[in-house]
C-alpha cells in the first residue's frame, strides 16, 4: 500500500494541468463554479476542445479514439477537471451509448455511430424509463414490431434528460412476443430523433427549468439495422454498461470542487460571531461532508484500483451512486445555507443562456437553492438510492 | 394545562380549513404565484370580511384577542394550502410592530385599514450582510429639520411590492452590530428616492431588494421611540416565527399524508411501493417527526401567551426542531415519490420548497438552536 501517486503520475496531472490552464474557456469554467447552468452551445464548445486534444472519450478503447489511460490517470483527470471547472461530458452518447455500439454493435454501425459521438457532432439521449417503469425498468411497455426491414415503434418514454436537443435516442423497447419472460423480450433499438411520428414534451423539473421530457412514439418506423445485437439481448447489454460503466459514477472531482467553493464562500461570510466559518455548527456540518467525501474518494480509489489488477468491478460500485449522491446533496445544502436570505430569489432570466446583467445578491447565492431542488433527482435516477440498497441486499450480504 | 381548542378557535379552524380546501386547489395557488399581483386581492378581501385580518391583534386594537394559539390555528391551515396571501407579512409582522409600538393616533391610522383590507405592509429590516443578525443594521436615517433622510438597502423585504406603506428598520445612532440605536420608521412606498426591484421566491411569494437614496420622511413617521426598537423587533420576529412556524407544521401534515397516499397507488414490480418496508419505516419517520414538531409548536405558542419570559427560548426550540422535521419530510416526500417529485407538476416538489425555506426565514435551524442555547 501506497498512498503517493507515482511520478508518471504526478507528469500526467501536471500535463492535465497544463492543459486546463490553456483551454478550458475561462466564461465557462466561471460558469460552472459559480453553480451556473451552460447551455448546449458552451457545452459543445468543451466537448469540441477535448475533441481536438484527443480526450473526449478516456472510458473508449484507444482503437475507436480511447485515450488509453489508466484508471488512475483517467481519475486525474476527471478530477483535476473538475476543480479547474471543466464540465463533465454530457453522458448519453459519450459514456453511455457509446460503449454498447463498440462492445456489441456491429461494424458498420461502429462506422456510422461513433465518430459523431467522439466527435460531439450528434447529441444523445436515453429512452429507457416510461411512466410505469421506473424502477422496475424491465416492465417496459413500449413496442417494436417487425415489418419487413423495419421495426414499428409505439409507446412513449419519459424523464428523457435533454431530450429537446437530441439528435438521436436510444431505447430499450419490446419486441418479443407478451408471454415472453420481460427482460428477454426487450431489444436496443437506436433511433433518429426526426423521424416522423415521434414528438417531444418538456417536463419542468424543480429548478424551473425543461430538463427532461416526454418523448412519444406513434407509429415510428426504425431500420432493423439500427437495432443493436441480437434481438431479445437489449436488456442483457443495457446491464452490462451499468456495471462496467461506473467509474465516475461518485462525481468526486465535482463535490470537491463544489465543496471548495463552499468553503471559500464560508470564509467570505459574515455570521454572528464573525465568520460562518467560524461558526460552531456550521464548521462541524463542514467538517462532516469533507470527511465523507474523503472516505468516498478512497472508496472509489480502491474500486479503481482493483478494476486495473483486472477485476470487474461488483455490486460494491453502488456504494459510489449512494454516497457520490448524498454527498453531492449535502453540499447543495451548505451552498443554500450559505446563501442564507438570498437562497429566495427566483429570477428566471438569470439562468438564461446570455444573461448579463446584476444578479440578486451574490451570482453564487443566485442558483444555490433550484440547484439543491434540482438535485433530489441524484438519489432518484440511475438506480434510485434505495434500488441500489436492495443490490447490495441481494448481491453482496445474500439476504 | 389544557392541550384543547376554544369553541371559537374550532371555529376559527374549520373556516380557514374550509377556504383551503375549496378556494386553495394546487391549480390555483400556481394561478395565483404566476399572477402580476401574486396573490389574489379577492382572497385578502374574504380574509378581512371573515375577520381573519383581526386575528393578531388584541381587542383594545380594534383585534380579536391576539393569541398565539389563534395565530397558529389560522396558519397552519394555510400551511396546508400553501397560501401565498401575504398574512404574515402584512398582518402578523408589520402589523404587529405597529400594534406594538405606534401612538394611538397611528394606531388608528393604519390598523383599521390594514384588518378592513385596504392597506398592505411590509416590513424592511434585513440588509445584504446581515443574515439573521436583527441587530445588524446599517440603513441610516439622519435628522434634518422635521425629516429624517433615509440611505441604504434592504434585502429580500417580502410583499414589498404590494405593500403600500413599509416599515422599515434604521439606525439612528451607533454602530453597525450595536443593540442600541435602532429605530423603525413608516414609509410610504411612493416617497422619492426608494427604488424597489421586485421578484418571486423560489417558493412562490413575493419579495424586492429596497434601496433607499436620500429618502425624506417626516420625523412623525416614527413609530415609538428613537433608537430603540429592537426589542420591539425581535420580539415581533419571534411571533412571525411561531406563525411560520405553524404554517410549516401544517404542510407537513399534508406532505406526509400525500407520500402515504402516493405509495398506496404507485406500483412497481408489481406490488403498490408502500409495500415496501425500507419505504414504510421512512413514512413512519415522518409522521414521527410531524408530530413532534406539532408538539413544540403546542408549546411554545402557549408559552408566548403565557407571556413568562421563557417565550423567545420556546420560539427558537420549536423553530429548531421544526426546521429539522421540515427538512427530514420535504427531502424524503420527493425522494419516495421518484421522479415525479422533482417535477414543477405536482405539489408535492412545492411543498417541499416551502418547507427548505421555512428553515431559513427568520433565522435558520441553527441559528434558533445556538439562539436556544444561549437564551
Ligand atoms: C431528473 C431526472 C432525469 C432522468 N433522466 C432519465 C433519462 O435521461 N432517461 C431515462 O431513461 N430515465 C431517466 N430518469 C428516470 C429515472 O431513472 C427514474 O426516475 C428512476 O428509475 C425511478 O423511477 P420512478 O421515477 O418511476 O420512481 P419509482 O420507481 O416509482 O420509485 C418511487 C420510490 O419508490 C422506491 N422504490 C421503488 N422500488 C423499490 C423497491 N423494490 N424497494 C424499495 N424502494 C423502492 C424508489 O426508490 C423511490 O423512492 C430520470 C429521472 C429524473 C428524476
Amino acid at each position: 500500500m501506497n498512498i503517493e501517486f507515482t511520478s508518471a503520475e504526478l507528469a500526467f496531472q501536471q500535463q492535465i494541468r497544463q492543459f486546463l490552464n490553456e483551454k478550458l474557456p475561462v466564461d465557462i469554467a466561471e460558469k460552472r463554479k459559480a453553480g451556473l447552468y451552460l447551455g448546449k452551445e458552451d457545452q459543445v464548445r468543451w466537448q469540441k476542445i477535448l475533441y481536438k486534444q484527443g480526450w473526449s472519450a478516456p472510458n473508449w478503447p484507444v482503437e475507436h479514439g480511447g485515450t488509453g489511460w489508466t484508471p488512475t490517470e483517467k481519475y486525474i483527470w476527471a478530477t483535476e477537471c473538475a476543480l479547474a471547472g471543466g464540465p463533465e461530458v454530457i453522458s448519453f452518447g459519450l459514456k453511455m451509448v457509446a460503449p454498447i455500439i463498440y462492445g456489441h454493435g456491429s461494424e458498420e454501425q461502429k462506422q456510422r455511430f461513433l465518430p459523431d459521438i467522439l466527435a460531439s457532432n450528434a447529441w444523445w439521449c436515453q429512452g429507457y424509463s416510461e411512466a410505469n417503469a421506473g424502477s422496475d425498468l424491465a416492465s417496459l411497455k413500449t413496442t417494436a414490431a417487425q415489418e419487413g426491414d423495419e421495426y414499428i415503434v409505439n409507446g412513449a418514454k419519459t424523464w428523457t434528460t435533454l431530450g429537446q436537443h437530441a439528435d438521436w435516442i436510444f431505447c430499450l423497447v419490446r419486441t418479443g412476443a407478451p408471454e415472453v419472460k420481460n427482460q428477454e423480450a426487450i431489444s436496443f433499438l437506436l433511433i433518429d430523433m426526426k423521424t416522423s411520428g415521434i414528438t417531444v414534451s418538456p417536463i419542468i423539473t424543480l429548478d424551473g427549468k425543461p430538463e427532461v421530457n416526454e418523448v412519444f412514439f406513434d407509429n415510428v418506423r426504425v431500420p432493423v439495422t439500427n437495432r443493436i445485437g441480437e434481438e431479445g439481448k437489449g436488456w442483457t447489454y443495457a446491464k452490462t454498461l451499468l456495471t462496467h460503466e461506473r467509474t465516475n459514477i461518485a462525481r468526486v472531482g465535482l463535490s470537491k470542487q463544489r465543496f471548495a467553493r463552499a468553503k471559500q464562500l464560508a470564509k467570505e461570510t459574515v455570521d454572528l460571531d464573525g465568520y460562518l466559518i467560524d461558526n460552531p455548527a456550521f464548521s462541524q456540518k463542514m467538517a462532516e461532508v469533507e470527511i465523507e467525501l474523503l472516505a468516498l474518494e478512497y472508496t472509489e480509489l480502491r474500486t479503481l484500483s482493483a478494476v486495473s489488477t483486472g477485476a470487474a468491478p461488483g455490486p460494491e460500485s453502488s456504494i459510489l451512486k449512494i454516497k457520490g449522491t448524498e454527498v453531492s446533496q449535502m453540499i447543495d445544502e451548505l451552498l443554500v445555507e450559505i446563501a442564507g436570505n438570498y437562497a429566495l430569489p427566483f429570477v428566471k432570466e438569470q439562468f438564461e443562456d446570455g444573461f448579463a446583467g446584476e444578479h440578486i445578491g451574490p451570482e453564487t447565492a443566485a442558483n444555490s437553492a433550484p440547484y439543491y431542488f434540482n438535485n433530489r433527482k441524484a438519489s432518484i435516477y440511475g438506480g434510485s438510492n434505495e434500488i441500489q440498497k436492495n443490490i447490495i441486499c441481494k448481491a453482496v450480504l445474500g439476504l | 394545562m389544557d392541550f384543547s381548542f376554544s369553541e371559537e378557535q374550532q371555529m376559527l379552524q374549520s373556516s380557514v380549513s374550509k377556504f383551503v380546501q375549496k378556494d386553495y386547489d394546487f391549480e390555483s395557488r400556481c394561478g395565483l404565484v404566476d399572477s402580476d399581483n401574486g396573490f389574489s386581492k379577492e382572497h385578502w378581501q374574504l380574509f378581512a370580511e371573515l375577520g381573519w385580518l383581526m386575528v393578531p391583534f388584541t381587542e383594545e386594537d380594534g383585534g380579536l384577542g391576539g393569541s398565539a394559539v389563534d395565530l397558529m390555528v389560522v396558519m397552519e391551515e394555510f400551511g396546508k394550502g400553501m397560501v401565498i396571501e401575504p398574512f404574515l407579512t402584512t398582518a402578523v409582522l408589520a402589523g404587529g410592530l405597529i400594534a406594538a409600538s405606534a401612538s394611538e393616533e397611528q394606531k388608528l391610522q393604519l390598523l383599521g385599514p390594514l384588518m378592513e383590507g385596504k392597506l398592505q405592509l411590509a416590513f424592511a429590516y434585513s440588509e445584504p450582510q446581515s443574515r439573521f443578525n436583527l441587530a445588524d443594521i446599517s440603513t441610516t436615517a439622519e435628522l434634518q429639520g422635521d425629516n429624517y433622510l433615509l440611505n441604504g438597502h434592504k434585502a429580500v423585504v417580502l410583499n414589498a411590492e404590494a405593500a403600500d406603506q413599509l416599515l422599515v428598520a434604521v439606525r439612528t445612532a451607533g454602530e453597525q452590530f450595536d443593540r442600541d440605536g435602532i429605530s423603525l420608521f413608516l414609509v410610504n412606498t411612493n416617497t422619492a428616492g426608494i427604488a424597489i426591484q421586485s421578484y418571486k421566491t423560489v417558493d412562490g411569494f413575493r419579495a424586492a431588494e429596497v434601496r433607499f437614496d436620500k429618502v425624506s420622511v417626516p420625523a412623525a413617521n416614527l413609530l415609538g421611540e428613537a433608537g430603540k426598537a429592537l426589542p420591539v423587533i425581535e420580539k415581533l420576529i419571534d411571533r412571525a416565527t411561531l406563525a411560520l412556524c405553524a404554517e410549516a407544521v401544517g404542510a407537513m401534515e399534508v406532505t406526509y399524508k400525500k407520500t402515504v397516499e402516493y405509495t398506496q397507488t404507485r406500483k412497481q414490480f408489481g406490488v403498490s411501493i408502500s409495500k415496501f418496508q425500507a419505504l414504510q419505516h421512512r413514512m413512519a419517520d415522518m409522521f414521527i417527526e410531524c408530530e413532534q414538531a406539532r408538539s413544540i409548536l403546542m408549546m411554545a405558542a402557549m408559552q408566548l401567551d403565557a407571556n413568562q419570559g421563557i417565550a423567545p427560548k420556546a420560539v427558537s426550540a420549536a423553530k429548531s426542531r421544526i426546521g429539522k422535521a421540515a427538512r427530514l419530510i420535504g427531502q424524503e416526500a420527493v425522494q419516495l415519490h421518484g421522479g415525479i417529485g422533482v417535477t414543477d407538476e405536482l405539489d408535492v416538489g412545492h411543498f417541499f420548497k416551502r418547507l427548505t425555506t421555512v428553515q431559513f426565514l427568520f433565522g435558520s435551524t441553527d441559528f434558533h438552536t445556538q439562539r436556544f442555547s444561549r437564551l
